[in-house]
């Protein structure tokens, strides 16, 4: 059976949620094996095989960490080559829709970027689903030559557990001067509440122009947190400077796809449909009874969010400490 | 310095976009095109670069000849010339073949600097700095929310999934930017002038050493298999507060076994 190879996100030796949803998509088209570049590959390795990774292929090593995209597509390349694999995923992250353009170049591949679900087609080839234009068409799209190099929005497909072997293999790879040509000498992480990266969140809370200032993102920032979400903003908020701009959603921002979204003070411009459409639940909370959100919405609230919020949070608060 | 700034034209994010049914290619034509929102910020990086560099800038775009709407923008902001691709054959190009064409005119024009929007809002990929870096063997300085110059020596802030990171390459290099970086220029009266004057060369496959087969909707390596409108969401409930909103969206929040 042939492998399909899935590049591990991790951080710390953490395995992200991402990483399983894509080896229990993998699993129908061949088996999966997981790719590990950097360190902590010891960590993650019962995480992966509890979700059927009957391999990890290991390339530990600074150079993964120091450089910039070209690093893991010559290791994913490598292994393209040794593997002749059905196909390989990685999380549709900024960082690896690059590392996914840069091995489709390297084997002559399609690229497929942000697929939101994997099928195979009677022939068996694989077939991705993507939700382009904001949301606003579906299109199935396949690949006819090469290696098909997919990256996987986040939340696209439960994560389900297939126990597998795992077994550590570790990769010889000596990364070329070419690949060295943008190297990290520092990496800022923005001050960051103990909250989910908004990506992956099965919760985003969203705060729009309704919120009027920084001050009222305090109450986004509380919501969120009674439910475990990550905050998110539309792009008058960030560009007014309430918050900042990585929280933004929409179309020249973030696109989320989360279990619920939730959209306070947002009046659901076609630019920010674009970045949360594909949520699975959406409530919104608007002055407005014209706001377009009103229309995705499966629960509104057409009201104040200063009188519907706080309520809302006494709510939560009962629920969830009862 | 030789600064190289790449502009798609795209359909306007405003209006409602579609496929054509037949090929399963953008409809370009029942829709506006303008230029690629994210590539405002490039051209404006590169005039800034090129203000504090000296040097030149020009725009290339590969696109229909109705790209020269938005090459002709990208002049009024105040780019010193053009070249744009455009030749039929290469119509319905998915991104490996993008990658190649840009890279071959690249190639053939010379260049120091590469600027890109880091994603067009049509395709939304932000793989192609990523690919023509392959390409053209040069440094990738992509995601950039700040650049910086100093002799042939570049340092950016990449954003990353919760800050940036500093990453540091060396001339000649293709570097993307995001929104975040500056505040694009609007074109004064004066530029839109000048810019009917100035040059733009219109290139073919021949002209870019471009292998045919290489490029063009026959020769993708992806295809859509179909596709189709998403159906509309089910109407949900809307209520209108009456003192008991928050109530109500706790027990929607229950009802749905979120908390």
């Amino acid at each position: 059976m042939a492998v399909v190879l899935v590049l591990a996100e991790h951080s710390g030796g953490d395995v992200k949620k991402v990483t399983l949803e894509m080896l229990t998509l993998a699993r129908q088209f061949g088996e999966p094996a997981a790719v590990w570049a950097g360190e902590g590959a010891a960590d993650g390795q019962a995480r992966l095989a509890e979700y059927g990774a009957a391999t990890v292929f290991v390339a530990a090593g600074g150079d993964f960490t120091d450089y910039v995209t070209a690093p893991e597509a010559e290791l994913l390349a490598s292994l393209v080559a040794d593997t002749s694999p059905a196909a390989v995923l990685l999380a549709a992250t900024g960082q690896n829709n690059e590392v996914a353009g840069r091995l489709a170049v390297k084997t002559n591949s399609g690229l497929l970027t942000d697929a939101v679900g994997l099928a195979a087609a009677d022939d068996g080839k694989i077939v991705a689903e993507q939700s382009v234009f904001g949301g606003g068409t579906i299109v199935h799209a396949a690949i006819r030559a090469g290696t098909p190099v997919i990256t996987v929005r986040p939340n696209s497909v439960a994560p389900v557990p297939a126990a597998a072997a795992g077994e550590m293999r570790h990769v010889e790879l000596a990364v070329s001067d070419a690949a060295k040509g943008a190297r990290v000498t520092g990496r800022i992480a923005a001050d960051r509440a103990e909250r989910p990266e908004l990506a992956e969140a099965a919760i985003v809370v969203s705060g729009g122009r309704g919120v009027g200032s920084t001050g009222g993102f305090e109450l986004i920032e509380n919501l969120a947190d009674s439910l475990g979400a990550a905050v998110g903003a539309s792009r008058a908020v960030t560009d007014a400077g309430w918050y900042p701009h990585k929280f933004q959603v929409g179309q020249t921002g973030k696109t989320v796809s989360p279990q619920l979204y939730m959209a306070i003070g947002i009046s659901g411009a076609i630019q920010h449909r674009a970045g949360m459409q594909t949520s699975k639940t959406i409530i919104a909370v608007n002055k407005d009874p014209e706001a377009p959100i009103f229309e995705l919405a499966d629960f509104g609230v057409v009201g104040d969010l200063f009188a519907v919020l706080p309520q809302l949070l006494v709510d939560i608060a009962k629920q969830t400490s009862g | 310095m030789n600064i190289v700034v790449c502009v798609k034209q795209v359909p306007d994010t405003g209006a409602e976009r579609k496929l054509r049914p037949g090929d399963a290619t953008l409809d370009r034509d029942s829709v506006d095109g303008l230029i690629n929102e994210l590539d405002e910020y490039a051209i404006e990086e590169a005039l800034q670069i090129k203000e504090a560099h000296q040097g030149e800038v020009t725009v290339l775009s590969m696109g229909p000849d109705k790209a020269s709407e938005s090459i002709r923008k990208a002049l009024s902001m105040g780019a010193d010339k053009a070249v744009h691709l455009a030749d039929e054959a290469l119509a319905g190009s998915d991104a490996l073949a993008t990658s190649y064409a840009l890279a071959q005119v690249l190639s053939a024009i010379g260049f120091d600097l590469v600027v890109l929007g880091a994603e067009s809002t049509d395709a939304r990929m932000g793989a192609m700095a990523a690919m023509l870096a392959e390409r053209l063997g040069v440094a990738q300085l992509s995601l950039a929310s700040k650049v910086e110059i100093d002799g042939s020596q570049v340092r950016i802030n990449r954003q990353s999934a919760d800050g940036y990171w500093s990453v540091e390459g060396t001339l000649p290099a293709v570097i993307s930017v995001v929104e975040k970086i500056n505040e694009p220029r609007y074109p004064s009266f004066k530029g839109i002038m000048a810019a009917k004057k100035k040059p733009v060369q219109v290139m073919s496959l021949a002209d870019a050493g471009i292998d045919a087969s290489l490029v063009g909707l026959a020769n993708a390596v992806t295809e859509v298999v179909d596709f189709a409108e998403r159906p509309p969401r089910q109407a949900g409930t809307i209520i209108k507060d009456e003192g008991d909103g928050g109530n109500r969206a706790a027990e929607f929040l229950v009802a749905q076994k979120f908390i």
